[in-house]
């Protein structure tokens, strides 16, 4: 994400990440996910899939925010993402909820 | 592994892919439909889902509940008749504008007079878009349709407006864009007691949209711009009109006595 200024807080704010997955062939191509996609994950693919339609691509999986507008914008419960989990320093195991 | 789809366990998975067109709004709000199922936490066998018929008269057949596909603008009569023979369910209506509102129009108002506890969801994709693109009861004044190809003369119902008019205790109306506050607001208007009704634009591009020169992102793009979110605000006093501006957000919030309260006070009282 880009900033004008570096926020004062930036190092406490904990960034939630997560892992998008695609449903290839449920995917009717309206590419509502590709374009809402706040952080531009997504693209469109060149292939095709079982009914030749061209389902989203992930660009950028390390840039997903795991803030799961895809999933819901998404008509045909194609797209969702689930929470990584990631080591906090030193301490035990969180989840991204 | 890939894991599951969050709402697989709601969804009759052997119907996906539905046959809803791609880039129709039905879906998201269906998949809201959902998602606020299940944030309610109600137990499922106690829900059940009635649509009457058209586009999104199908959502019934894709959720993995007890669920109702009934005649045409019959679904909240079938509704009616359940949640009184058994007033613990939750009863779902999930239909079109057409079918709550043109053939079945005079069924909503009686059901939210008589203060039915009931969850009415209403697609309203702003034309009958299975039968063809045909002009309906929510068409914008001057919109091209299949039977009207030179501009609708007629004006549209502002349905939040006869929700109020004819009783109805929960009045929402909200754009597929606007996809959490729908989800929320279908989950109060579960918990709520009484009748509440939520209607939910969303873009038909197949038949309206090609018509009208609107491809679903331009329709988004007016959603986004256009919309203007006044909880609380006068039901005469709200447009949908992508000009003037569509107005969304939680109308009415108000108690008054259900159906079954009242009955029971005067015809189950005594053992």
């Amino acid at each position: 994400m880009e900033f004008w200024r570096k926020p004062l807080d930036a190092d406490d704010i904990h960034i939630t990440r997560g892992n998008v997955y695609v449903l290839d062939d449920r995917c009717k191509g309206c590419g509502y996910c590709i374009e809402f996609c706040p952080q531009k994950v997504l693209k469109a693919s060149k292939g095709f899939n079982k009914k030749g339609y061209h389902y989203p691509e992930i660009l950028k999986p390390k840039d997903c925010l795991n803030c799961h507008y895809c999933e819901i914008i998404c008509p045909d419960f194609a797209i969702y993402s689930i929470a990584q989990v990631v080591a906090e320093k030193g301490s035990k195991n969180e989840v991204n909820k | 592994m890939q894991p599951d789809h969050p709402l697989n366990d709601l969804l009759r998975k052997d119907r996906i892919p539905h046959i809803w067109c791609s880039g129709c709004g039905i879906g998201t709000i269906f998949s809201a439909c959902l998602n606020a199922i299940k944030a309610s936490e109600i137990d499922l066998s106690k829900v059940v889902m009635v649509s009457g018929i058209g586009c999104s008269g199908r959502g019934a057949g894709y959720i993995n509940v007890d669920s109702f596909h009934t005649t045409h603008g019959r679904a909240i009569p079938f509704a009616t008749g359940m949640k009184l023979a058994n007033p613990s369910l939750h009863v779902i209506v999930f239909s079109g504008d057409g079918d709550l509102f043109a053939i079945g129009g005079n069924h909503f108002i009686h059901a939210a007079r008589r203060n039915i506890e009931l969850t009415v969801i209403c697609v309203n994709n702003l034309n009958y878009g299975m039968t063809g693109g045909q002009a309906a009861a929510t068409t914008p004044n001057r919109a091209k349709t299949t039977t009207t190809p030179l501009g609708n003369p007629e004006s549209p119902f502002n349905l939040p407006l006869l929700a109020y008019a004819s009783g109805a205790t929960y009045v929402a109306r909200w754009t597929m864009l606007h996809t959490r506050d729908l989800t929320n607001s279908i989950k109060e208007a579960l918990q709520k007691k009484g009748f509440s009704f939520i209607e939910a634009l969303c873009p038909c591009p197949v038949n309206y949209g090609r018509r009208n020169k609107l491809r679903p992102l331009d329709v988004f793009k007016a959603y986004q711009q256009k919309s203007i979110v006044k909880n609380g605000a006068n039901p005469i006093e709200i447009d949908a009109d992508s000009d003037k501006g569509i107005i969304v957000g939680k109308f009415i919030d108000t108690e008054r006595p259900t159906y079954t309260e009242m009955y029971n006070k005067i015809y189950r009282s005594k053992g």
